[in-house]
């Protein structure tokens, strides 16, 4: 840990996403261990680590669906010096977003009083649960963005092509060919 | 359709200039037809060789630059009162004709920033989600995306409420995609001879209505095997229980870019008359 200053440090975060693309983040897997000789994670999922501290870079995958994903996205944009949208429903709400279609109230009807196999009918309540928002949105909707990484998920190369430019302190920039939206 | 080609007079190759490139060109043709016979690529959504050009997507808008070819009649600008650069002006590619010694720029980072935008606008306006639609991968909008280096939405979503038409026993409508192209109306009225598809209503309203008596798919003469039905950019008009045949990663614009030229299919069907 003797070079931990010079380590980049990043921040992960899934909103209203499925962890997806953290898992193929995952993916790239031996190659993470090379990876961790130049960065290091702060909040996250893998370090379990609950608040975000400065970071170099965050990387946010899934949209807006709830007050707690916009209280979460804001304490990233705080501490973190690029933040980059990960995966198509941090870019445009993606899969998430087709609730958009439904009022919220026949949303929560569906799943809590009239869905099959419900028991004791009701929807919740508790003050603890973060209000849903009235449709799912993106992120650079609340907050700017410095970069989109797009896909469903992004591969595990488009991770590591990403981080090795900004390790190298280039713009992130990817081919045309690994561009995509599914 | 062809006519030109069957006139006792022979046709006179002349030369427009796309991006510097000499492009010959028959009198007739438009920049479009021009340049795609040449094998230059100019972003399109709305256009289908073979098909009466709509010139709506205005994503194969170029300029033209020499004031003599770019000026017409009908050009009002040189009315206005105002100082306007005549010298050059922007065109839909697909619908002004080709004339001798036009100097068109397309290929430059300007308009393909203005494309990008047309295209995010295209995006943010319906709901193009991607990873649930089962045309991803063969849709040319997400291709055209792709081509454009486009990464996000850019403006807020609409999230519109659109109807979806699934009463058809083969075919579905799935308007959330629809990008008002008219590709189908004018592949139902121009080939197939049935008039199945319209566009109503004005600005954000715009929307593909179906014509027959109940305003559904199932009531109308709509067939598997019309070109109306195949014909669709987007994932909006789908042939039902073939969506996955080709998996996803396999697809035309997972193995191909947009900008090949030949990936396109020209239309070869001959206009069919109401009464066949």
């Amino acid at each position: 840990m003797s070079n931990a200053k010079n380590k980049l440090r990043i921040a992960t975060t899934s909103l209203a996403g499925c962890f997806g693309c953290h898992m193929s983040f995952l993916d790239m897997d031996e190659r993470l261990v090379e990876l961790l000789e130049h960065v290091e994670f702060d909040r996250s999922p893998l370090t379990d680590i609950k608040h975000c501290n400065p970071c170099d870079i965050g990387l946010v995958e899934g949209g807006l669906c709830n007050a707690d994903n916009v209280h979460v996205l804001r304490e990233f944009r705080r501490n973190c010096k690029i933040l980059i949208a990960v995966g198509a429903c941090a870019i445009n709400g993606g899969v998430p977003a087709m609730r958009n279609h439904f009022s919220l109230r026949s949303c929560l009807e569906e799943s809590f009083l009239n869905g099959v196999g419900v028991e004791n009918p009701q929807i919740p309540g508790d003050v603890e649960l973060p209000l849903l928002l009235d449709k799912v949105r993106p992120i650079h909707e609340a907050v700017q963005i410095d970069y989109y990484l797009p896909g469903c998920p992004p591969s595990a190369d488009e991770f590591l092509s990403v981080l090795g430019d900004l390790l190298a302190g280039r713009e992130p920039a990817l081919p045309k060919k690994l561009i995509h939206y599914d | 359709m062809n006519d030109m080609s069957k006139d006792a007079n022979p046709v006179i190759p002349d030369t427009i200039y796309i991006d510097g490139h000499e492009i010959p060109f028959t009198q007739g043709q438009t920049i479009m037809d021009a340049a795609f016979a040449a094998g230059i690529y100019i972003p399109h959504l709305c256009h289908r060789p073979g098909l009466t050009p709509h010139g709506s997507c205005k994503l194969c808008t170029v300029d033209i630059h020499n004031r003599i070819a770019a000026s017409s009649a009908t050009d009002r600008r040189t009315h206005t009162k105002f100082a306007v650069d005549a010298d050059s002006r922007s065109v839909s590619a697909c619908t002004t004709p080709a004339a001798a010694g036009q100097q068109i720029s397309s290929n430059t980072p300007e308009l393909n920033e203005v494309r990008k935008t047309i295209t995010q606008m295209l995006f943010i306006e319906g709901n193009h989600l991607c990873p649930s639609c089962e045309k991803s991968g063969d849709c040319t909008l997400q291709a055209v995306a792709y081509h454009l280096g486009m990464l996000d939405g850019h403006f807020p979503q609409f999230f519109p409420r659109r109807e979806v038409d699934a009463s058809h026993p083969t075919v579905m409508l799935d308007r959330d995609r629809c990008i008002l192209c008219e590709l189908c109306v004018r592949a139902s009225r121009e080939m197939d001879g049935k008039n199945v598809f319209a566009i109503a209503g004005r600005g954000t309203s715009a929307h593909l209505i179906v014509n027959s008596p109940s305003g559904t798919l199932a009531d109308s003469g709509l067939e598997t095997g019309d070109m109306a039905v195949h014909i669709c950019p987007v994932g909006a008009i789908l042939i039902k229980e073939h969506g996955y045949e080709v998996p996803i990663g396999r697809r035309t614009f997972d193995l191909h870019q947009v900008g090949e030229i030949g990936l396109e299919k020209v239309v070869l069907a001959k206009a069919r008359h109401i009464d066949e």
